[in-house]
């Protein structure tokens, strides 16, 4: 039993309503624990006077420069006494999800006991970087939690100057529009720089993030310095059984507004079944005894719309892989910044595959640690020396799918023109 | 004396997946042929296997008691066969290989208090932060602002209703780690901070507090004899970047920091390019424990979008089809002088041609 509960006339009123309520929930909590009775009182005292009361510090587990969140109170007496003396120190461990965010309710029920053990039982699933957020508890009682997080095969994720925690869609494991192993992209890059993550010494964050199609449920070409996002270079596939399927449900009129009218490029047309074009970079599916969808893929740009429309009936190539982005970040300080594509395409099948991927990604860390002005994201940096130079830096030739346009201003030396483009064409010609 | 011994950690990373993966997704890893949703919160995948599996989906309060976890891990247990997963907007999925299955699970979901929905084009759980809950530098909460908006969309999350689907964000200061999203409530301060010139020497790094304005109005000074700070006030743009590195230059304010809304943020590449969202509204009242006025605006844009677009149209596509003009009258919001871009790449944001719909 914990001890008597502060009035939390606010908070109270978001008891009511149909959405399942954070503060029921700490309520509950606070039944038991002091701190969670205070944690009440503490927030209350935030909606009331409309500010926020925690500051940061230093608290962290042995062995490691990062991964705790440390908050202390700043809601004080005249005696510089807390005034919520059981809620004065609520920190936060971040751990790392498993990729894709599977879990067991096995494992879920023993992060349970350990987070009622040692903290607040407060967790939160999950943070915007991804990790679980076990939030909640004094300091006292990190170390503790930690090491039973740890003893479950779970490890802390990133905060600070350092390569974060990383987040992959469900994927492979349950999408049909997956085009690469996500989960095993995002392992196998995170785990390379453990290091980077538990000790931060980048000159700011660093963050990969991993969809499996251009749907892009992660939004790694907002939020993410490196961007692996699912893609193909063959033809759509296409199943008639489907598509003729989808056809007797929605109709011609569904199928020109929303499918053909819809496609970015034009790369859809209405034929007659005969008519349809032999080329080899065309496919196509009959929709009814006589029409047919002909796909001119030279023309489409993979943007997942006609697949997302009519799931099964179309679908990705064969030929599959991801395109790499990067350089995206929100506003802070420059303006916000999509990620730009480095990599038009690269497989993802076999394990060199995902050696030339760690290889790409240890080869901008390695130039971002070395370039980056302190507090400066990657995209800032490439904003500021220019993509041409953050290619040469990290090994990639430049590539017309990289650009929007190319340039539209002549000021620029220009003097290694004649060699660059015999170099290009010598590479050309040995390829 | 010697010091206690300390365990050293596991660096054991990212834990593999495929252990917690339900025998079916783990089975038909890789090799999925398409899917289709029975119903609202409900997908239903099949793979080139043959097999079949139904994930449902169900909204929480994304920060929550052990209590809640456990009572969701009893449903997953006794009504799905005990493995889930979480979607990016902190919705938690419950897979069974049996259709049987699916209705009595949304029976005991439902009954428990947790809505089944937020797939397709529904409005999804919204993203948020931590607010005054956990964040050192809120000027504003994150979960009850949720909670609040959640309870005015409850319909649209269980209902498969709008033009396409809708990610909603909101975030608790200017950095925005809520994130892009067709709609979002940001936080924007309209004051400079206030500096406490007493504190700055001992607890900020002058020079890289200086460094991080991005229009360069921190200079160094002294004040009252003692190093600190100073903002040309006229520069400012009160984004509140100083404010994490120099907790005494206060940004928050009670009064001046408002709510603004943005919208047509898309990450997705699915017709258009991506987009970052824009700012449509703002100088709404950080008004706890409900913000009844955000809600109303909120609410009004989501009705005109769902009345106007068309079907596949996200809200991005929707503006490019009707463009601002009708888009700030249809939703009755006032344009002003201020959702002018004029930051760096702004010429970008401005109409350079006589395409206007009359």
């Amino acid at each position: 039993m914990a001890k008597k509960p502060h009035d939390t006339p606010n908070l109270d009123q978001l008891e009511s309503g149909p959405w399942p309520s954070f503060v029921t929930g700490l309520k509950r909590l606070a039944k038991d624990k002091d701190s969670m009775v205070d944690l009440l009182g503490h927030l209350e005292h935030s909606y009331k006077t409309r500010q926020g009361y925690w500051k940061g510090g230093t608290v962290g587990v042995f062995g490691y420069g990062g991964g705790v969140i440390p908050r202390f109170t700043e809601i004080k007496d005249a005696n510089d006494k807390p005034v919520f003396k059981d809620a004065a120190e609520f920190h936060t461990l971040r751990v790392m999800p498993p990729a894709g965010m599977h879990y067991n309710t096995d494992i879920l029920r023993k992060f349970c006991d350990i987070w009622e053990k040692h903290g607040s039982g407060l967790i939160a699933f999950h943070g915007q970087s991804g990790d679980i957020m076990f939030q909640g508890c004094s300091t006292e009682g990190v170390q503790k939690a930690f090491d039973e997080i740890n003893e479950l095969g779970f490890d802390l994720g990133g905060a600070g100057p350092a390569v974060r925690t990383s987040m992959s869609c469900v994927g492979h494991a349950r999408c049909e529009q997956s085009c690469f192993d996500e989960g095993r992209a995002h392992r196998t890059i995170v785990n390379t720089f453990l290091d980077d993550i538990h000790r931060p010494a980048l000159p700011y964050k660093f963050k990969f993030k991993f969809s499996g199609c251009a749907n892009d449920c992660m939004n790694s070409i907002q939020r993410s310095d490196m961007a692996i996002i699912g893609t193909w270079r063959d033809n759509i596939q296409t199943d008639e059984v489907l598509a003729k399927k989808w056809f007797a449900k929605h109709g011609m009129n569904e199928l020109v507004n929303d499918v053909i009218g819809m496609c970015p490029t034009r790369a859809i047309q209405l034929k007659e079944i005969k008519a349809v074009s032999k080329d080899a970079s065309v496919s196509s599916v009959a929709v009814n005894d006589t029409q047919a969808l002909e796909f001119n893929n030279k023309d489409c740009v993979r943007c997942m719309h006609c697949i997302n429309v009519m799931t099964g009936a179309l679908a990705p190539g064969k030929d599959r892989g991801a395109t790499i982005l990067a350089g995206g970040k929100r506003t802070l300080k420059i303006g916000d910044l999509m990620g730009t594509v480095i990599v038009p395409f690269m497989k993802l099948e076999t394990d060199e595959d995902f050696e030339k991927l760690v290889d790409l990604g240890k080869r901008a860390i390695d130039f971002f640690a070395e370039n980056a002005l302190e507090h400066e994201r990657t995209g800032e940096m490439i904003e500021r020396i220019g993509l041409t130079n953050y290619l040469e830096g990290i090994e990639l030739e430049a590539d017309p799918s990289m650009v929007s346009a190319p340039r539209t201003n002549p000021y620029i030396r220009m003097d290694g023109w004649d060699e660059e483009v015999a170099r290009v064409k010598a590479k050309q010609a040995a390829a | 004396m010697s010091q206690p011994q300390m365990r050293k950690p596991v660096e054991c990373g990212v834990p593999d997946h495929m252990q917690y993966l339900h025998p079916t997704l783990k089975k038909n890893y890789g090799n999925w042929k398409y899917h289709d949703r029975p119903r609202p919160g409900v997908l239903h995948h099949v793979s080139h296997s043959g097999d079949e599996v139904w994930s449902v989906r169900a909204g929480t309060q994304r920060q929550m008691d052990v209590y809640t976890i456990r009572k969701l891990c009893d449903i997953a247990d006794k009504f799905a066969e005990g493995h889930v997963r979480f979607t990016i907007r902190s919705n938690m999925e419950f897979m069974v290989a049996d259709e049987k299955k699916v209705a009595p699970l949304i029976a005991e979901l439902e009954k428990n208090g947790f809505p089944v929905g937020g797939t397709g084009n529904s409005v999804s759980m919204i993203a948020h932060t931590q607010g005054f809950l956990h964040c050192d530098i809120p000027a504003t909460d994150a979960s009850g602002v949720v909670k609040s908006l959640m309870d005015e969309l409850y319909h649209e999350f269980k209902h498969e209703e709008m033009p396409n689907r809708v990610r909603l964000s909101t975030s608790c200061c200017e950095i925005n780690c809520g994130g892009q999203a067709d709609l979002a409530i940001i936080i924007q301060h309209t004051k400079p901070p206030r500096i406490n010139h007493d504190l700055v020497a001992n607890v900020c790094e002058r020079p890289s507090v200086v460094a991080r304005c991005p229009v360069a109005a921190i200079r160094p000074a002294l004040v009252n004899g003692k190093p600190s700070l100073e903002v040309d006030e006229k520069k400012c743009v009160c984004c509140g970047a100083c404010f994490p590195p120099c907790p005494p230059m206060q940004i928050n304010d009670p009064e001046h920091s408002k709510l603004a809304i943005w919208v047509g943020g898309k990450n997705s590449n699915a017709r258009s390019k991506p987009q970052f969202m824009k700012m449509v509204a703002m100088g709404l009242p950080n008004n706890p424990p409900r913000w009844p006025e955000v809600a109303e605006v909120v609410k009004n844009i989501l009705h005109v979008y769902k009345e106007d677009a068309r079907p596949w149209e996200r809200m991005a596509d929707w503006i490019e089809r009707i463009g601002w003009p009708r888009f700030f009258e249809k939703t009755n919001l006032p344009f002003t002088k201020y959702l002018i871009d004029d930051w760096r790449g702004s010429r970008s944001n401005l109409n350079a041609s006589t395409h206007i719909r009359f």
